[in-house]
């Protein structure tokens, strides 16, 4: 029974978008697959795959469970190039890492919370209240940074960004710990059943008691915390802060993850592990055209055609065509009792 | 006092007053040549919001009109440099090109009932993704008819310029108010942000109009090209880098309701206009750095959400909403 649930799930498209952007690559690179262990860590093009998505995996987390309450986080970005700034700031001032870190985590925390009392308690539509800290979020980070890229040399921070434990590199051990906690919370207790209602139907949610408002304050937040914290490897990694920069479009990137993954915009039925895997398909996608030698401004070609694949075949007009197109014509035969 | 007015008067009010605090701080920016600048420097962002304000009345949203404008520079610098065809001819293509960009994207967004956030956000990648495959360098551009639009002005009583570019702007403003408000398509563009079931049910050809707000959207990108690579005499594929966040808040701060069906294109003027003074202050102080732009525009349009709210939940209940209404839940 067990067995059966898991080779389903792993004979879901986006396996095998994965598995084929992952063929192409190696048909591209023969020694794509290639793992070597040096200095007590792994080294090679799959896990450099897996090391540069970690951001945009870790962002996908927060935000899928924002889409899935039928809402969206457009300033995730912005969020991280907070994080990252209020980190850098404090460390290069001489504030211990074991500060600046929980206070920069704090600050994606404020920000989530921030988005997520404006789509509750002032009833805005979450594109635009997520829109207003995309907008205002860049020039807070600059205005931290004082428009400066700030540069530090502390070791904690800088682990989190390039270290490695246990031969996999830091960002995506981290990654991992926060799938694997975010899925147990929400499909081992009812959370993930509350975000889904919510995500359906809000006000049926609220009438069948759950306290939609809190719900949603949560999953802003938690948005804000993930992207606080994909914020912070992106500063360890490259030991710096840039305010410009930093995750700049990344949340169209965890957006298109989140699609990738099979939740629908329209809120309801998630997959955090999905979206994680739509994070990879998107790197595996962006490495494969960097080794492939083409230039990398073909990515956004390349994604935006894959996007209106996606589109074109989640459509119900889609979905309809094909029904008709494979059916036979003869009515269905009749279940018989066995 | 027509209620539906309140938000644009807001608007002005508050441009009005911002303008006479600047003006009294430095007394230089009451000029023409401050206003003129004001404009020029504003022109493609001003005929890119016209554009957005139809689609956010329709009820939709348009991602894409940034990447559309970059892609139309560096169309027209390719098509004049490389293929050296002349601006007028380019000009044409280019907005033949977009126009059909935009239809794709409205058909997209009706047939296959794609969120249009979605659909035009593909559409600015490949946009952005397609205007670097054309050149990922900055293409200058040399022709004379640009050097001699760019010298062309009309010279305004104290010394103000306004330029080609300017007047441009102004015009698409013009046709934008008369479009919006005294013509069918309209009719029809207010009926369907308003709401698209009883739009249909009420005859209003909603594929047909869907699809002709979205190719308006982007000839208007189209044009807001033209306009920047005369202001920039360059064609780039990064340029305009979120302006579609710019006009959306445009559009937003000149009152127009972000659910659909509810708002005036003169609205967006005074938005456009109120980013301007916002970026001329600070250039005028000179102390302050250039994040401050973004702060303040996020804190404005924060501001004039939070106006919306207020002035739309003082209104009659059940009328105009914002969002879903609650209903009273009564158990009978």
């Amino acid at each position: 029974m067990k067995r059966q649930a898991l080779t389903s799930a792993l004979l879901r498209p986006q396996f095998a978008a994965l598995a084929a952007v992952l063929f192409i690559n190696w048909l591209l690179f023969p020694g794509f697959f290639t793992i070597t262990w040096q200095d007590g860590r792994l080294f090679g093009s799959l896990i450099d795959v897996l090391n540069r998505g970690a951001p945009v995996a870790i962002l996908a987390i927060g935000v899928t469970a924002v889409i899935a309450t039928k809402g969206v986080d457009l300033s995730v970005g912005a969020v991280m190039a907070i994080s990252g700034a209020v980190a850098a700031v404090m460390v290069s001032t001489g504030t211990p890492a074991s500060i600046a870190i929980p206070v920069a985590l704090l600050a994606g925390l404020v920000c989530g919370f921030w988005n997520g009392v404006l789509v509750t308690y002032l009833d805005i539509q979450p594109i635009i209240a997520t829109l207003v800290l995309m907008v205002a979020g860049r020039g807070l980070a600059q205005l931290i940074t004082e428009g400066s890229i700030v540069t530090f040399s502390d070791p904690l921070l800088s682990y989190i960004g390039t270290g490695a434990l246990l031969g996999l590199p830091m960002p995506v051990v981290i990654a991992l710990v926060l799938m694997i906690v975010t899925t147990l919370a929400v499909r081992r207790t009812a959370l993930g059943l509350l975000i889904e209602a919510v995500g359906v139907n809000r006000s049926a949610a609220r009438f069948a008691g759950i306290s939609s408002r809190l719900l949603l304050l949560m999953v802003y937040s938690f948005a804000g915390f993930c992207a606080a914290i994909a914020g912070l490897i992106v500063a360890g990694d490259i030991r710096g802060a840039d305010a410009n920069n930093a995750g700049l479009w990344l949340e169209l990137d965890a957006i298109l993850a989140v699609v990738l993954g099979g939740t629908s915009l329209l809120g309801g039925r998630f997959s955090i592990p999905m979206s994680v895997v739509g994070a990879l398909i998107i790197q595996a996608m962006n490495t494969g055209i960097l080794i492939s030698g083409f230039s990398p401004q073909f990515n956004l070609v390349v994604k935006s055609a894959v996007i209106i694949l996606i589109l074109v075949l989640q459509s119900p007009q889609a979905g309809q065509w094909i029904s008709r197109r494979f059916t036979p014509l003869t009515p269905p035969p009749k279940r018989s009792a066995e | 006092m027509n209620r539906a007015l309140r938000p644009l008067l807001a608007t002005t009010a508050i441009f009005l007053l911002a303008y006479i605090a600047a003006v009294l701080q430095y007394p230089s920016m009451l000029s023409t040549r401050v206003l003129g600048n004001f404009l020029t420097d504003n022109a493609f962002l001003g005929i890119a919001a016209v554009g957005m304000t139809f689609v956010i009345l329709s009820g939709g949203i348009d991602l894409s009109v940034g990447a559309v404008i970059g892609f139309s520079t560096v169309l027209i610098a390719t098509l004049i440099m490389w293929a050296g065809l002349h601006p007028l001819i380019a000009f044409a293509i280019t907005l033949a090109v977009t126009a059909g960009f935009g239809a794709v994207m409205g058909a997209a967004i009706h047939y296959l009932k794609v969120p249009s956030f979605i659909v035009t956000l593909a559409g600015m990648f490949l946009a952005r993704g397609g205007a670097s495959v054309l050149s990922p360098d900055s293409i200058g551009i040399k022709h004379e008819l640009y050097t001699s639009i760019s010298r062309s002005y009309i010279l305004l009583p104290g010394g103000g310029r306004l330029t080609v570019i300017a007047m441009i702007m102004l015009a698409v403003f013009i046709l934008g108010i008369v479009l919006a408000h005294r013509t069918r398509f309209g009719s029809y563009v207010y009926a369907l942000g308003g709401n698209e079931t009883s739009a249909a049910l009420m005859g209003v050809p909603v594929a047909r109009t869907t699809i002709l707000v979205y190719t308006l959207s982007s000839t208007l990108a189209g044009i807001a090209g033209i306009v920047f690579s005369l202001y920039t005499s360059a064609g780039y594929s990064l340029s305009a880098l979120g302006v579609e966040l710019d006009a959306i808040a445009a559009v937003v701060i000149g009152g127009t309701l972000l659910t659909g069906g509810y708002g005036f294109v003169a609205g967006t003027f005074i938005g456009v206009m109120l980013q301007g003074l916002v970026q001329t202050y600070i250039v005028f102080d000179g102390t302050l750095s250039s994040w401050w732009t973004k702060i303040v525009i996020g804190g404005l349009l924060f501001l004039f959400i939070l106006l919306q709210r207020l002035v739309f939940s003082a209104a009659v209940p059940g009328k105009k909403g914002f969002g879903p209404r609650k209903k009273a839940f009564r158990k009978s």
